[in-house]
């Protein structure tokens, strides 16, 4: 195992009352695989990446709770330098919106040689040249010109394709890759993650893939982690997950979004109701006001995360129901 | 969701360009951003128009030139056989109750220190719909109902609701004037996954109930195959492709609808490992500086030496379809 999420808690105090944004995660990922995260605003899919990390916006946030193992060491009982170290030299991290991750003063040069420098140690003028196959790797033309420009001059897609560069620089073992192209267009969208599948493959590197796009964990992820009002509802392997969803929100998901590939429907069939209130969670399952299968124990009772197949891990009471339902 | 084949609202020869001050002291024009550059289409009574592109294809400032939220730069919007610029200012605050638009963002769309009721009434007072209070409030209270929203909510503000609650919000504000045309631009990509479905519903419940003609802009496919009736593929400012829903998604003949289509994941492993997407190369060219001859060119994986020098017209391939390439 790779990267090894224990019981992860991550909440935030504010004056309204305390937020469990990341309420007891647990996931693993293997060495060059890539494990999607998906759920919606709010559910704690990013803030379970920032905790990795340990860059959960503070006074406010703090990580309560668990165990986050990368190759064998707890990265929560690292001191602040230790952490320097893995942060982009071992893992390192795309964001949704690269124009606020890039430094609008610093030319696309510098931003990509500072990591070979600092974590690599190499000279200014071997980190130069190496900047320039990456961007080149990433498929951008005219590498050595555009190492002069700042972040600005590059449109969208550039500047996320930069931030893969980025990542790749110090050639990590893990990238998280939070909503990497939800800000693009659907052409650009596709060619961002064919070029990030194909880099992860050659380079081996694995991948945390965190998005609130059905299609898109369909077409990239191995295994998936579905999340819900800070909780794992349901983990399995991708195709487990889709063909068999054994969770009600899974199935919810998948059966609210209108296909391509399918007839048209007259109606389609949403989640009926609103997501949670992370501070006033009712008591039993978070999903019991959203669900048509709820029964009496589900008011009461959270469910835990439960294995309905090998492999196949469900937080619902009534999740051997649910697969005969689907599967008569 | 059925045309009955009179024309609402007939765009002709459509230009909006919008020019790009620069040069210093001495302001001139350096250029001109050609967002939308000759759209013809006409949208029939009670159907649904989808317009789909990708980020500056011109789709919104199509819809804003229809409200001429936009002054046209060349061409005309005729709304009931009336030229839209041809009308004196009490004969336009008329017709502008009949056209309605529901925006992508309803975080910023609604006024933040009104209530829910102040909101919806305040277009009842000015256009003297309901002129007297008691009035007022009675019709209130039905718009929200009919959005699936309860009538206490008039006394909340924006912020007190969600993302989708605040959308339905907006969908009774265009409602408010019984309106017979509503341009819904991108009206759920802001929402969660799992609310986009309740919202789509709404429309279309809508539209069924009250007679509705609806110019649907949005980047999903897949939520635009859902509701259209016909649909216009858009890129830099022009329509290349426009048919019924069925056939662009069963038969589409310009190769960027198809890449568009081939594109778009479907949210099912089993289906995505057999598919080989069209991957477009480079992105989209700026609108200040369009490429000669078919503006899709340069990354037309059909290309042939002739695209270069001509420019396509949109024409009609077979009854009913639109094309805008000369290899189709």
């Amino acid at each position: 195992m790779l990267l090894d999420v224990r019981d992860l808690k991550t909440y935030f105090f504010t004056a309204a009352g305390v937020v469990r944004a990341v309420d007891g995660v647990s996931y693993g990922v293997l060495p060059g695989e890539t494990v999607a995260l998906v759920g919606e605003s709010g559910c704690g899919k990013s803030v379970s990446a920032l905790s990795i990390m340990r860059l959960v916006p503070t006074p406010a946030g703090r990580i309560v709770g668990g165990h986050i193992l990368f190759k064998g060491q707890d990265l929560l009982a690292l001191d602040e330098e230790a952490m320097r170290q893995v942060r982009g030299r071992e893992i390192a991290m795309i964001f949704q919106e690269p124009m606020t991750s890039l430094n609008p003063v610093l030319s696309i040069g510098r931003q990509l040689t500072e990591p070979l420098e600092i974590h690599l140690g190499m000279s200014p003028d071997q980190a130069r040249t190496h900047a320039a196959e990456l961007l080149a790797t990433v498929g951008i033309a005219a590498p050595e010109r555009r190492l002069a420009q700042y972040p600005h001059h590059f449109s969208g897609g550039m500047r996320q394709r930069m931030m893969i560069a980025m990542a790749l620089a110090c050639q990590p073992a893990l990238i998280l890759a939070d909503e990497p192209t939800t800000a693009l267009d659907v052409t650009i969208q596709a060619q961002i993650l064919e070029l990030m599948k194909a880099l992860c493959r050659r380079h081996g590197i694995a991948m945390v893939l965190i998005t609130h796009n059905l299609g898109v964990v369909a077409r990239y992820a191995d295994r998936v982690n579905v999340m819900y009002a800070g909780k794992l509802v349901e983990q399995g392997g991708a195709r487990e997950v889709y063909t068999d969803p054994r969770h009600p929100y899974t199935l919810g998901l998948l059966r609210s979004v209108p296909r391509l590939d399918e007839p048209r429907r007259q109606k389609l069939n949403p989640i009926e109701g609103q997501p949670p209130d992370l501070m006033h969670l009712p008591p039993g399952c978070s999903f019991v006001t959203r669900c048509r299968y709820a029964v009496e124990r589900c008011h009461r009772e959270v469910p835990p995360l439960m294995p309905v197949t090998v492999g196949h891990l469900s937080a619902c009471w009534m999740a051997d129901h649910l697969g005969r339902e689907v599967t008569p | 969701m059925s045309a009955n084949g009179q024309p609402l609202v007939q765009v002709q020869h459509l230009v909006k360009h919008f020019p790009v001050i620069g040069g210093g002291i001495f302001a001139k024009t350096i250029g001109v951003v050609r967002a939308v550059d000759g759209v013809s289409v006409t949208i029939h009574q009670g159907e649904t128009l989808g317009v789909v592109g990708e980020s500056g294809c011109g789709k919104t400032t199509l819809g804003r030139c229809i409200l001429q939220l936009e002054r046209p730069t060349s061409g005309r919007v005729l709304f009931e056989g009336q030229d839209l610029a041809s009308l004196t200012e009490p004969e336009w605050r008329v017709v502008r109750r009949k056209m309605q638009v529901i925006f992508q963002d309803p975080y910023s769309s609604l006024n933040p220190r009104m209530t829910v009721g102040q909101i919806l009434a305040e277009p009842l007072k000015v256009h003297a719909i309901e002129p007297d209070r008691q009035g007022r409030r009675q019709r209130v209270a039905a718009l929200l109902t009919d959005v699936g929203l309860l009538p206490e909510l008039v006394h909340r503000y924006p912020h007190e609701l969600s993302g989708g609650q605040r959308q339905r919000v907006g969908i009774a504000r265009a409602l408010a004037m019984n309106p017979s045309f509503i341009v819904c631009d991108e009206p759920v990509s802001a929402l969660d996954v799992s609310i986009q479905a309740q919202i789509i519903n709404l429309l279309d419940a809508l539209q069924e109930r009250l007679g509705l003609t609806y110019l649907f802009v949005a980047h999903d496919l897949s939520v635009v195959r859902h509701i259209s009736d016909r649909v216009a593929v858009m890129y830099l400012g022009k329509i290349v492709e426009l048919t019924d829903w069925q056939r662009l998604y069963e038969e589409p003949l310009h190769p960027y609808t198809k890449a568009l289509l081939s594109a778009v994941p479907i949210p099912d492993p089993e289906v995505e490992a057999h598919r080989e997407p069209i991957i477009l190369t480079g992105e989209v060219p700026s609108p200040l500086n369009p490429p000669s001859g078919c503006v899709f060119h340069p990354r037309c994986p059909m290309a042939i030496a002739d695209c270069q020098a001509m420019v396509p017209e949109l024409r009609e391939i077979r009854p009913g379809h639109w094309v805008s390439c000369i290899r189709a």
